[in-house]
């Protein structure tokens, strides 16, 4: 299982922040309902745009397929030049 | 002020106004723009109305403003447009301008009349040397060569006129001289033939200098063309005076004229001394609009206040939605589809974020995204100047009325580019990729042209790319099958969402109306069925991301790659119920019972779909029933039964058209009368709705998927612009490379702009829109009511100045 706690509670209380902790914050006044709404629903959508991004990547299923070049070019810059 | 979740509330309202203080409560009304006036004597013909005759000064009065505004174009004065608002006149003042406009619409005329005969003159003068000079050259011609001319005057003149003129010396001939078009000549020529019978000499000479042309000026043309240039001169003053106030008497007069206008609209009381005028008003202005009057009253020094009064009305309002700068481009978003029936869940106020948001999943590309909120950007903080500027550039003004739109699909299109990990489609490597090359030997690759990264080696580090896609994706030769099974999946998982948020504000609607009949019938059994087989798929998709790892241990190949069942076919399998047909060492089922719940899953959605078709015609009926009972049996005390069966009768209305108030005659009728008829009627429509219901459920999730398919299509274009276009430019080396990738990137960006940016953006917007109005949409509104058009002098003034310019 390869889910990193690390960068998941970051966003997760990031968007929650966002979402749940400004909406609380906004000013009294005639657009409040209005920014919170607008704030609620970026923290929501983004979140979760995030999340699908990083569980699709969590378990994959298939691995990348480079060509020779591109290998090369990644060990080497990636650092771990192939030497043999 | 209301906020934009439901249109205002509103009302009918009845407002006396005394005949002298009519005029100016109606212009501060005009000012206020909160009312909206309705038509008291409709069968009057627009001739026959009280204020006709003013409408037609005012008219009047325009009329000769736009022959002053056109005098004034013509000369090229620049028009004095200082943007400040005058109150509009007090009626008498009426009779000052229209001195003022007389006077100068007869100076320009006589002026422009003088000119126009000066020039006449002029020309007739310059004729007359031109003449003078050219009959010159005949008779120079005449004394100098005479026998020519002898020979010529013998031809014409017969040999006995010559005889008998013979001793009077040389022979004269008459002659007339004079200036002619020179196209006209031939006619001309044969013309004279035919009158004299042959007895006649023409010569021509072209004048070759053009006849206004004033080259030279001799002392008459001087002293004409003095007087002319003082004629326009005078011509000049009377317009550049008239150019400062221009804009300002446009103003004045549009106001007079909308107000007199809207007093048509009022009816006259008996004793003529009052106006009647009816009108509807947002509840929460109403004092707004007293204190409007007020002024009005205290400005005609009138001693009686006007009265306004609510009045009740079967009638639906119109919608009025309260918007600023921001939301106002939404809300046009949503009006062009149908403007909302009133106090309707408005769309607008979650359309702001779902709107960009869904824009930018078809648009996701870090650098697009950054040109278009840069665009959006410099219009938003050049609001001011560039608003003024008012062009009747459409594309432009499209473009700027939507600045708040474009700028939040830009910002988005931005994040969800970096979550893609595309800009200009190119990755960029942040936080470090996940993926490096570990268990791949010289002598492998040597073999092989294409190898993949094993995830379950240690070529992958086991956790994934922390914000968005690894960059190793971008030039993996499998980037599109793991993309699109990726995308496809977030698809149908915003799809999904998006359409039962859609569900879930119809039961906002149904609890602010109270039809609780609704909520049981129609929005308990759609989000069961929606939930029960998408939302599900959705669950199963987030099941499979999580149960299936990389693995080639034998004791865990159930949940290794090999054995990861496809959603899609598991879907289908759910619905046909089947079980899919697996290889002997994987395991049929994602979890235990999986079979058992999904079948339990299928049969209760599908038992939504009668729920859906009978239930709410059904309990109608017996209401109805029920009813017709009661008012049989208790006839007298059929008032005090009115209270009870308030919600039932509220329900039979809806079904009918919508009405909300239950005290109008017509909806509880229709409700009760003409029976049989409207069973059927309830049946069909309810049948219409369910099926459209059920298969839309179906078709709009598919439709969902065009945001896969637009997103891929935007990054194989970008990808395809990289290679085909800009790579070009990186190949040649030296200071020539520099010049040829100057020239290319020049290319490029133009094609990235109009391309990439705008037609791809054009037509990601197109179908979020599309989404937005039918998948989306299509679950709660209903969209049939009438906007609130409120007498305002803003939107008078805006429109009467548009319309001329086209």
């Amino acid at each position: 299982m390869a889910l990193s706690a690390v960068p998941f509670i970051i966003f997760t209380v990031f968007w929650g922040g966002v979402g749940i902790g400004l909406p609380i914050a906004v000013p009294k006044g005639p657009n409040r309902g209005i920014i919170q709404v607008i704030l609620m629903l970026t923290a929501a959508t983004c979140w979760l745009f995030w999340l699908c991004c990083y569980m699709a990547q969590m378990n994959p299923l298939i691995g990348p397929a480079l060509d020779r070049h591109s290998l090369l070019i990644m060990a080497r810059e990636w650092g771990n030049p192939i030497t043999r | 002020m209301g906020s934009l979740f439901r249109s205002e509330e509103m009302t009918l309202c009845q407002l006396f106004l005394q005949s002298e203080a009519a005029y100016a409560c109606v212009s501060e009304l005009g000012e206020l723009g909160l009312v909206q006036f309705r038509d008291l004597n409709p069968d009057v013909n627009a001739f026959q109305r009280k204020f006709v005759n003013e409408v037609r000064r005012c008219d009047e009065m325009e009329r000769k403003l736009r022959y002053l505004e056109k005098e004034i174009k013509k000369d090229g004065i620049p028009m004095l447009d200082t943007g400040e608002n005058p109150e509009a006149p007090q009626p008498r003042e009426m009779i000052d301008l229209e001195a003022t406009f007389e006077k100068l619409e007869n100076e320009l005329r006589e002026v422009n009349q003088n000119a126009e005969a000066l020039k006449r003159n002029y020309l007739e003068l310059t004729e007359l040397k031109q003449i003078l000079r050219k009959t010159q050259v005949f008779f120079d011609e005449h004394e100098g060569g005479l026998n020519p001319t002898e020979s010529m005057t013998r031809a014409l003149i017969s040999e006995e006129c010559l005889a008998r003129h013979g001793t009077l010396g040389s022979v004269q001939l008459g002659f007339v001289a004079g200036v002619i078009l020179r196209e006209r000549i031939p006619p001309f020529e044969r013309m004279l033939w035919r009158a004299c019978r042959g007895n006649v000499f023409l010569r021509q000479a072209e004048i070759e200098t053009p006849l206004e042309d004033p080259s030279s000026v001799s002392c008459i043309n001087t002293f004409i063309l003095l007087v002319l240039g003082q004629t326009q001169d005078h011509r000049h003053r009377v317009l550049v005076a008239a150019a400062k106030n221009i804009k300002n008497w446009f103003v004045k007069v549009r106001k007079i004229k909308a107000i007199y206008h809207t007093l048509n609209l009022f009816n006259l009381d008996v004793t003529q001394k009052c106006l009647i005028a009816e009108c509807w008003v947002p509840v929460l202005d109403l004092e707004n609009i007293q204190l409007a009057l007020r002024r009005g009253t205290e400005r005609s020094g009138s001693s009686v206040p006007p009265i306004l009064n609510r009045m009740e009305t079967c009638e639906n309002p119109p919608t009025y939605n309260h918007t600023n700068k921001f939301t106002s481009a939404f809300q046009a978003l949503i009006d062009s589809y149908g403007i909302a029936s009133y106090r309707e869940m408005n769309p607008a106020p979650y359309t702001i974020i779902t709107f960009p948001f869904l824009f930018a999943v078809m648009f996701g590309d870090l650098g697009h995204g950054m040109v278009m909120a840069l665009f959006a950007a410099w219009m938003i903080f050049k609001e001011k100047p560039l608003a003024a500027k008012k062009t009747d550039n459409e594309i432009w003004n499209i473009f700027f009325g939507g600045r708040y739109v474009i700028f939040l699909m830009g910002v988005f299109s931005m994040y969800t580019g970096f979550i893609y990990n595309d800009i200009f489609s190119k990755s960029i490597n942040v936080f470090g990729s996940k993926w490096t090359v570990n268990n791949i030997s010289l002598e492998k690759m040597n073999k092989e042209k294409v190898l993949m990264l094993s995830p379950s080696t240690n070529d992958y580090e086991g956790v994934p790319y922390v914000f968005g896609m690894d960059p190793v994706w971008q030039f993996a030769q499998n980037k599109i099958i793991f993309h699109n099974s990726y995308k496809m999946k977030i698809s149908i998982i915003f799809g999904i969402i998006h359409m039962l948020f859609g569900v879930s504000l119809s039961l906002l609607n149904h609890l602010y109306f109270n039809h609780r009949l609704d909520i049981i019938c129609e929005f308990i059994p759609r989000i069961i069925f929606m939930s029960f087989i998408f939302l599900y798929m959705v669950l199963l998709m987030f099941i499979k991301w999580i149960m299936y790892f990389p693995t080639d241990e034998l004791a865990y190949i159930k949940y290794s790659p090999h054995c990861a069942p496809s959603i899609l076919i598991t879907f289908i399998n759910m619905i046909l119920f089947k079980t899919t047909v697996v290889d002997k060492e994987c395991d049929a089922h994602i979890y235990a019972g999986q079979m058992a719940l999904q079948k339990l899953l299928v049969v209760i959605a599908v038992l939504c779909i009668p729920w859906m078709l009978f239930a709410k015609p059904f309990f109608i009926l017996r209401g109805q029933k029920e009813k017709a009972l009661a008012s049989h049996q208790q006839m007298p005390s059929a008032v005090e039964n009115g209270d009870t069966e308030g919600p039932l009768q509220n329900n039979s209305v809806h079904v009918n058209g919508g009405a909300v108030n239950n005290r109008c005659p017509g909806g509880v009728e229709e409700g009760v009368g003409e029976h049989e008829e409207d069973v059927s009627e309830m049946f069909i429509h309810q049948g219409i709705h369910t099926i459209e219901y059920v298969l839309g459920s179906v078709s709009h999730t598919a439709s969902y998927l065009r945001l896969w398919a637009l997103s891929l299509a935007h990054a194989q274009l970008a990808d395809v612009l990289w290679k085909m276009v800009l790579r070009r430019g990186f190949v040649i080396q030296d200071w020539k490379g520099g010049i040829v990738l100057y020239v290319i990137f020049m290319f490029w960006a133009c094609l990235t702009v109009s391309i990439l940016v705008l037609m791809e953006g054009l037509s990601a917007f197109l179908h979020t829109l599309r989404l937005h109005w039918v998948e989306f949409q299509s679950k709660f509104y209903k969209g049939a009511g009438y906007a609130f058009q409120p007498f305002s002098f803003e939107t008078i003034l805006d429109s009467a100045s548009q319309t001329p310019e086209e």
